[in-house]
């Protein structure tokens, strides 16, 4: 009786969750996958076949677009670690009490406006007509006005900037436990800053580093609204690829191969890091 | 001279805000000693510690290690080495690679590295744990390798801060005769800060006692222990008994105090300038003690108690008794010649003169 009651609370509470997961990402992965392996013979015929990756190889476009939006997703989730871990460091290790608290908030409050309004605050900054490129030539250093944005590194500015909250949380847990003695230990047994940081601090927070780049490269490559709206039309991210051959061309097969060799590509990445990295999915999740 | 110790230091302080956490300190550590610094916590005598290590930095004073001026030496570059109180071994480094840090700081060719990793683990008694990682060593080897990690580098000075804290009992008192053998056999100065009396007793060679940021008394354990400089160390070092009574006369050393029970008793002077009528306190060990009839010894004090219980310890079995509202523990003979104690008994105890310590009350 008690245990078939337990049973019952157990499924009930499993339900949305349970829900959530078959209804929003199995079915419409498996949906997908099962599209981007049709081929449309004519207006109402079907047939099965591999037409739209040999597309994706054949098609230059396709795969430079791919092989770019990777290495630039590497790139923006290297950087930012980089601009993270400082920030991270001085939440959990110098900050003490309120300004701990204070300064977390400051990294999270950009994330209650959405990420159009974020992208579009960079946008004001950075246009032609924005306030970097009047105040360079209220400074005398531009004769003209300057354009900053549609470049790749208006991207990858976007891009850091939206990913960061997402690195700087997992390396201030994982730092936030780290033993004060093991740095002091690191200086009395004769090593320098290099030493310290490459020897016993960035072993201890491979955990939070490894967490944290997974979390913020698979944000980066699947982002659509920054690399569209701060790197033009010219920006070639491979999410525009999908996007256009949904609803601008409306050839879903083609879109579904593209969306499937997507997941593909961060599921090898991530897979690659843990491997490379020796750490486990289990250990980097918590 | 200073060049002959290890370790000398002149009036250092260390101030956070106004209160002065180590208030004008100066030691002097002879080369190959074992110093202890024994304190309650709070004492300052971490901050004194970490200001040997270079963790920070003196507000006045100077620190020599064998003569040469450590103030401004950054803690990477000085010629010691501590043992933190958690150990603070690497936890993503095996046993021999915590060993090996510090000596790869050094540029010791690799096959060198390895001969004296494992040479310093033989001599901790730990042969062939290169490769473990150290969460999975038991405490007292953890211990081991974190001593064997500071020795490797051959420092002249090893700190070492209440590393015996986190073991149990029976562990502790065998790392605690441990320790001083591998400080015999490296030779190197050990300076030891704890709070447990009785470590800092068995290991050191001298002992200070320190209290509110200052030394009380610097001597060996035994001098510390039968001649207590002040109050405070007589009370903290060791069990004792503390008697308060007003003094009647001082001749030759020997104070008579009229105890707040009214007994006569007389002790050992100890503080200077004790002066007839003044509020004094007299210090005597449980151990001095003795169980006396109606015939005193020649010489000898005694006072009135009334039994309050017995505290069986083995060796260390005390009886709790009562005078004038004021508890005295008075140990038990171990040959079995103590009367039969019953509770609320009277008993009458008796202890040479010149055991008894007597110090002039602070002022209330």
């Amino acid at each position: 009786m008690t245990s078939s009651a337990g049973r019952l609370s157990l499924w009930l509470l499993l339900t949305p969750f349970v829900l959530w997961i078959v209804l929003l990402v199995l079915v419409p992965h498996l949906q997908m996958l099962r599209v981007s392996f049709q081929v449309r013979e004519s207006w109402d015929t079907i047939a099965w076949g591999v037409e739209q990756y040999q597309n994706f190889f054949t098609e230059s476009y396709y795969w430079r677009t791919f092989v770019r939006t990777g290495v630039m997703s590497l790139f923006t989730t290297l950087l930012t670690l980089l601009v993270a871990f400082p920030i991270a460091w001085y939440i959990a290790r110098m900050a003490r009490g309120r300004a701990k608290g204070i300064l977390f908030m400051a990294c999270l409050i950009p994330f209650w406006a959405s990420e159009l309004v974020r992208t579009y605050g960079w946008m004001i900054l950075l246009r032609e007509s924005g306030l970097f490129s009047s105040w360079l030539q209220a400074l005398g250093w531009a004769d003209g006005p300057v354009e900053m944005l549609y470049n790749d590194v208006a991207v990858i500015i976007g891009l850091v900037y939206n990913g960061l909250l997402f690195m700087v949380v997992p390396l201030v847990t994982t730092l936030d436990g780290m033993d004060e003695n093991l740095v002091e230990a690191g200086y009395d047994l004769g090593g320098g800053h290099g030493t310290v940081l490459r020897e016993i601090i960035v072993p201890w927070a491979m955990p939070g580093i490894i967490s944290g780049c997974i979390v913020v490269f698979m944000l980066t490559l699947g982002s659509y609204l920054t690399p569209v709206l701060m790197g033009g039309k010219d920006s070639a991210w491979f999410t525009e690829q999908i996007f256009t051959q949904f609803i601008t061309r409306f050839n879903w097969e083609q879109g579904a191969a593209l969306g499937v060799l997507l997941l593909v590509l961060s599921s090898v990445m991530v897979w690659l890091g843990l491997k490379l990295s020796g750490q486990s999915l289990r250990k980097v999740m918590g | 001279m200073a060049t002959e110790s290890d370790l000398s230091c002149n009036g250092l302080v260390r101030r956070f805000g106004r209160n002065a956490a180590v208030d004008h300190i100066s030691l002097d550590v002879p080369a190959g000693t074992f110093f202890s610094i024994l304190g309650p916590s709070g004492c300052g005598k971490t901050t004194l510690l970490r200001l040997l290590a270079g963790f920070d930095k003196p507000d006045e004073g100077d620190i020599h290690i064998r003569g040469q001026r450590m103030n401004d030496v950054p803690p990477n570059k000085r010629p010691v080495n501590m043992v933190f109180q958690h150990l603070a071994l690497f936890p993503t480094m095996s046993v021999g690679d915590n060993i090996g840090y510090g000596l790869k700081r050094r540029k010791v060719p690799a096959p060198e590295r390895r001969k004296r990793i494992a040479g310093v683990l033989e001599q901790v008694g730990l042969p062939g744990l290169e490769h473990r990682n150290p969460q999975e060593l038991s405490g007292g080897q953890r211990q081991r390798v974190a001593l064997a990690r500071c020795l490797v580098l051959e420092p002249t000075l090893l700190l070492l801060d209440e590393p015996l804290g986190a073991l149990d009992l029976k562990l502790r008192e065998q790392m605690k005769i441990e320790l001083k053998h591998l400080q015999k056999q490296f030779g190197t100065t050990f300076v030891y800060i704890t709070h447990d009396q009785s470590e800092a007793m068995v290991m050191s060679d001298q002992v200070a006692v320190m209290k509110d940021g200052r030394f009380d008394q610097v001597a060996p354990p035994e001098e510390l222990y039968r001649e207590p400089a002040t109050p405070f160390v007589a009370g903290f070092v060791g069990d004792n008994n503390r008697l308060l009574g007003q003094v009647v006369s001082v001749v030759d050393n020997l104070a008579e105090i009229k105890l707040d029970d009214g007994s006569l008793v007389r002790g050992r002077v100890a503080s200077e300038g004790l002066k007839n009528g003044a509020r004094a306190e007299l210090y005597i060990r449980p151990e001095s003690l003795v169980f006396t009839g109606d015939a005193l010894t020649e010489g000898y004090s005694a006072m009135q108690a009334n039994v309050r219980t017995t505290l069986f310890d083995g060796a260390n079995s005390r009886v709790e008794a009562d005078n004038g509202g004021q508890p005295v523990y008075a140990r038990l003979p171990q040959d079995g010649s103590a009367p039969r104690l019953t509770t609320n008994s009277a008993i009458r105890l008796a202890w040479d003169p010149m055991l008894a310590r007597v110090f002039e009350a602070d002022n209330p």
